[in-house]
């Protein structure tokens, strides 16, 4: 989110943000809401594994009482994902309900259902803002995680956002090795568009637990981000997920700091509230939407976020001089790459956390739950029966001609 | 940037959410989508002001500012003009 503190000056009694948020807040500023694990794409770092749709999915009556619920909570808006959201045959029906209701509307989408008409639509719409996901800025690179045509799909959608007259539309990137080199051209197809360019980080979760490995971005890689962000300033969004960079020195722009169950949550598909989108692990699980009280009950009294809210421990990172700038990294990040929550993030620019990896770590826990979808159909064997002469004789051989022998 | 009139009116932009918080209260702009935090009540209550006020300057001394302050506060009236967040009104 992008922040401005308007403070009545300095004055040595006004704490600072970060501080008062460390203990959370009433309501979520904002949240996000996979509506369908359903995918047409397949990405490789998938952060909810998605794919199939789950069939206790919210109904549109469910979704709508969610809704009404975020308008009473005053809830500025939510971050609608999925799998692919569009995908819903109620998704555009929710969108104006949340609109119609004060509850603004950010969506992420690969592009598939972004039809001129779709544009058309987004574009009169004041409380909504979209994302077209794109994790290359060729489409070799984009294509190479995100599969076959998805850059061309994103790319149509794009055109199709821009001639629509919608503008300040996001291009979402997920910075990995092979696209920190395209930080620029991204920036460029950006500017083409009149779109605004958002980098965010790869997160060891869903299937991206998988792919983490090879495709984190290398230390002098997440140099160069945090140089190329602190040139580009407010210009370019980031959903505040860098501030483990801010340990390099200067403060990144916006919330640094872990907002998990303290200003952010998720709800996932089924109702189920984790801390945070990058956390969909039991672990993390605070409660569901479906039961008594929903999702404001689940928010004020699940015993993981009061834990969340609680004064954290720096752990082996209190000693270390930039704490205080970084608060130990991100706690997806830690927890699915097998390190201890108060440890350093994987990622730490001190180089902690590649040294605690090195050091060999206990088992990555896995995912609580896998929608991809088949890569291909069951493995059937089909063999002879020993005797092939024996007829078929089951409980069910009713037919009269089982048993005869014809000679 | 750290000037605005306070002898005219002036209100809340109607994209401008407000959310009351214990520490002060969160502004969000669906327009530039831009999320400002006050850190302070009494600032909150001037702004809450002003829509029923004929300058900037009744909302702060209604909300209970006082003539030291005005200053003060009216610089944070201008940051959050500066922001969209305050638009002037015609009377």
């Amino acid at each position: 989110m992008t922040t401005a503190p308007t403070a009545l000056g300095p004055t040595p009694r006004t704490p600072r943000l970060v501080d008062l948020f460390e203990h959370g807040l009433d309501a979520p500023i904002c949240l996000t809401w996979e509506l369908t694990y359903a995918c047409n794409l397949a990405c490789a770092h998938c952060l909810s594994s998605s794919g199939r749709r789950d069939p206790r999915e919210l109904s549109t009556a469910e979704a709508k009482a969610v809704i009404d619920e975020l308008e009473a909570m005053q809830v500025f808006y939510v971050n609608i994902g999925g799998g692919e959201p569009t995908v819903r045959p109620d998704f555009w029906e929710l969108l104006d309900y949340a609109t119609a209701h004060h509850v603004g509307v950010k969506f992420s989408t690969n592009g598939v259902r972004i039809t001129p008409e779709a544009a058309g639509r987004l574009a009169r719409n004041d409380y909504v803002d979209v994302q077209v996901s794109l994790d290359g800025a060729t489409a070799d690179v984009n294509d190479a995680v995100r599969g076959p045509g998805s850059y061309a799909t994103a790319l149509r959608a794009l055109e199709h956002l821009a001639s629509a007259g919608m503008r300040n539309f996001k291009i979402s990137v997920v910075c990995t090795r092979h696209n920190i080199p395209q930080l620029d051209d991204f920036k460029a197809l950006a500017d083409r568009f009149g779109a605004q360019l958002r980098l965010t980080r790869l997160r060891p979760s869903g299937r991206g637990a998988d792919v983490w490995d090879d495709l984190h971005p290398t230390a002098s890689q997440q140099r160069e981000l945090y140089d190329w962000l602190l040139a580009h300033g407010d210009n370019v969004l980031t959903g505040d997920s860098f501030f483990h960079l801010s340990a390099y020195g200067q403060a990144l722009p916006g919330l640094n700091l872990c907002g998990a169950g303290r200003v952010v949550c998720l709800i996932d598909p089924v109702g189920d509230v984790y801390a945070c989108p990058f956390a969909i692990h039991e672990e993390f699980l605070a409660g569901n939407v479906r039961e008594t009280g929903g999702f404001a009950a689940v928010w004020r009294d699940s015993e993981l976020f009061r834990r969340l809210r609680a004064p954290q421990h720096g752990g082996a990172c209190a000693s270390c001089a930039f704490y205080d700038t970084c608060k130990g990294g991100c706690m997806a990040a830690k927890f699915f790459t097998g390190l201890p929550l108060d440890g350093p993030d994987p990622e730490c620019v001190q180089g902690y956390g590649e040294q605690r990896l090195a050091e060999g770590r206990g088992g990555r826990p896995r995912p609580s739950a896998d929608h991809s979808r088949r890569p291909r159909p069951v493995d059937l064997v089909l063999t002879r029966r020993e005797d092939p002469a024996r007829p078929p004789v089951s409980d069910c051989a009713q037919d009269p001609l089982a048993g005869l022998r014809l000679t | 940037m750290t000037r605005l009139d306070l002898d005219r009116a002036w209100d809340l932009h109607p994209q401008v959410s407000v959310r009351p918080e214990p520490f002060g209260a969160l502004f969000y702009h669906f327009g530039t989508r831009r999320l400002t935090f006050l850190k302070d009540r009494r600032l909150l209550a001037v702004v809450q002001h002003l829509a029923h006020a004929r300058t900037a300057r009744t909302a702060c001394l209604a909300a209970g500012v006082d003539e030291g302050e005005l200053a003060r506060y009216g610089r944070a009236l201008a940051a959050l003009a500066d922001a969209s967040m305050l638009v002037g009104r015609i009377t």
